[in-house]
């Protein structure tokens, strides 16, 4: 139900984004998708990888500071009110939403949004028993596998 | 006299350091004599400001007489740059050395043989006091050239009978290979460079705690006791505090023993007292101020009561060693260090104290003072340590807003704290710079 995301310290200036991504091309290395974000000084580049460990063990000897954080993919009905619903699920738990962002794509008319909680068991646990679709890591990347990604 | 580690031999040149008081007194008072008495002779700068202050060499009768002596400041070196404080002549001269001097002309310091000889005796009691014998391998990282640093410690080492390894700073990862391959048993280096070590041989994947390095000697900076305890639980050896300065003779002036309560000073090579930066009021034992030090036998280069802007204060308080000797307050910051920022007294270690405190071990990290439409800024760079970087951007702004608070609340300023990505910040193999003023005075 947990998916692996990789997050590196940027600092925010002309360049600094194409050091970490280059490497991952060059270790023919495919970010699925990423969102990055800024402060008028520094950013934090997000990304989700498959081979999530080859990237940071690449990071970190070019130096990165990298870290992991296990975030949620969830699926979302592609109509008015698709996200209202999972927000209504997490408000009732009392789970904070970090941050989010998506996948471009779409699979089986659904979309697939990635959200970082301040509490992700109690998040997973609520969603769940709502019967929304955590979607695992295997999953995941089975769908986009599928999608020609 | 307790004494405890009785297992430990005691070098014959170490006999010295446990010298009754009276004996050391009136040796002091002799030696005293003769090099006021050679300063007036040979040196036109001592004999002009003796006989402007009315009292002469002749007038010294006990060692508390030389507060009557007038003071020396590094701005007479400048200004006698870049022989005129030798009383030697030329011929008898036989080693120079010089500060980076990083405004203006550097300083010129020199020795003849016999100070050569005794500057050796004093680092190799310096060694012997924290446990090095003959059979160590020492690696010396310390610059080799006109900083006194290489070469002293280097003839310390010899004159020791241990094994000197004259590597110099620099080119860390061979540091690291030679100190697996040789068994290293002690370094000596600047503690910020040693800094520097331990993290290249995490990189690298070499665990210093499992080599058979056991001792480093660090000194040529000041360096704080949070910093000793994080090099002894990263690289399992035990870290001493060795003081020097080239204007008295270069390091060695005063060590740490075994049990690591601050440096003994070699009073009878050189005459400690503490002052008052301020007024030059000689205070009380146990005061903080500002180290003063006569040489008690330079030959090439006498310094009477020279002013070391060093601020530390002198215990007589019994170490657990036996050395008669007094010792140094760990010296945390030299009045050369001070910033002035919006008129507030504001030194380096205090910042290193907010960010041990906020992190919990001390990152890289560099200060940038400007001026602003007039007023002051500060500005602390931090480089972003795995530890403690997050994935949101409300936590890493926390941690940019716990610095600037434990900044603002050790030192009454409060900077802009710029956290900056790993590496950024340039590594010294020397001395740390970790400030830069950008201001025009």
């Amino acid at each position: 139900m947990k998916i692996k995301q990789l997050s590196i310290f940027l600092e925010n200036k002309p360049g600094s984004l194409i050091a970490p991504c280059s490497l991952l091309a060059k270790a023919g290395i495919n970010i699925q998708t990423f969102s990055l974000a800024d402060t008028r000084e520094f950013g934090i580049l997000r990304f989700i990888v498959k081979e999530w460990e080859k990237a940071q063990e690449l990071l970190l000897q070019h130096g990165f500071t990298v870290r992991v954080t296990e975030i949620c993919a969830i699926e979302v009905e592609d109509r008015p009110g698709g996200l209202v619903s999972i927000l209504k699920v997490l408000e009732k738990a009392k789970v904070n939403v970090e941050y989010t962002y998506a996948f471009t794509a779409k699979f089986g008319g659904k979309g697939l949004i990635l959200f970082r909680f301040d509490n992700i068991d109690k998040a997973v646990n609520a969603l769940s028993k709502a019967g929304i679709n955590v979607v695992s890591s295997s999953e995941l990347f089975k769908r986009l596998t599928e999608n020609g990604n | 006299m307790k004494k405890n580690n009785a297992s430990v031999s005691v070098h014959p040149a170490s006999a010295m350091d446990f010298l009754p008081l009276s004996k050391l007194q009136d040796l002091q008072l002799s030696r005293l004599k003769w090099t006021v008495q050679r300063a007036y002779d040979k040196v036109a700068l001592f004999r002009e400001r003796m006989e402007k202050s009315g009292f002469l060499p002749n007038d010294l009768r006990s060692l508390d007489d030389i507060k009557k002596l007038p003071f020396t400041t590094k701005t007479d070196l400048r200004d006698n740059y870049p022989f005129g404080l030798f009383a030697s002549p030329l011929e008898e001269i036989v080693r120079f050395h010089a500060s980076s001097g990083t405004t203006g002309k550097p300083i010129v310091v020199a020795y003849t043989k016999e100070d050569i000889q005794d500057w050796a005796t004093a680092i190799l009691r310096s060694f012997a006091a924290c446990g090095l014998h003959s059979g160590d391998i020492i690696q010396n990282a310390y610059g080799y050239g006109l900083f006194t640093g290489g070469l002293g410690a280097h003839y310390g080492a010899e004159a020791l009978g241990a094994a000197v390894i004259p590597i110099s700073g620099g080119n860390t990862e061979r540091q690291i290979m030679i100190m697996k391959d040789f068994g290293v048993t002690a370094i000596s280096c600047t503690p910020s460079y040693f800094m520097h070590i331990i993290d290249t041989a995490k990189d690298l994947g070499v665990d210093l705690r499992e080599l058979p390095l056991r001792a480093g000697v660090f000194g040529a900076e000041p360096w704080t006791e949070d910093m000793r305890q994080r090099i002894e639980s990263e690289s399992g050896i035990k870290a001493y505090d060795i003081y020097g300065l080239s204007e008295i003779m270069g390091p060695g002036i005063a060590m740490e023993c075994l049990y690591q309560a601050g440096p003994h000073i070699f009073e009878d090579m050189f005459y400690p007292e503490i002052v008052n930066p301020e007024t030059g009021e000689v205070l009380p034992e146990g005061s903080e101020g500002e180290l003063v030090l006569t040489t008690l036998c330079k030959r090439a280069m006498p310094m009477i009561r020279y002013r070391t802007r060093d601020i530390t204060a002198l215990t007589s308080e019994q170490c657990q060693c036996g050395r008669t000797l007094r010792r140094l307050k760990r010296i945390g910051r030299r009045s050369d260090d001070m910033m002035i920022i919006r008129g507030v007294n504001v030194y380096p270690s205090q910042i290193e104290e907010a960010l041990l405190k906020v992190e919990g071990t001390l990152p890289h990290y560099l200060i940038i003072i400007d001026r602003v439409k007039g007023l002051d800024v500060m500005e602390v760079q931090v480089e972003v340590t795995p530890e403690v970087f997050s994935d949101t951007i409300g936590a890493m702004e926390q941690l940019q807003a716990k610095i600037s608070h434990f900044i603002a609340a050790t030192t009454g300023i409060r900077p802009e704290v710029k956290l900056v990505a790993p590496k950024t910040i340039k590594r010294s193999e020397g001395k740390a710079k970790r400030v830069i003023d950008k201001r025009r005075m």
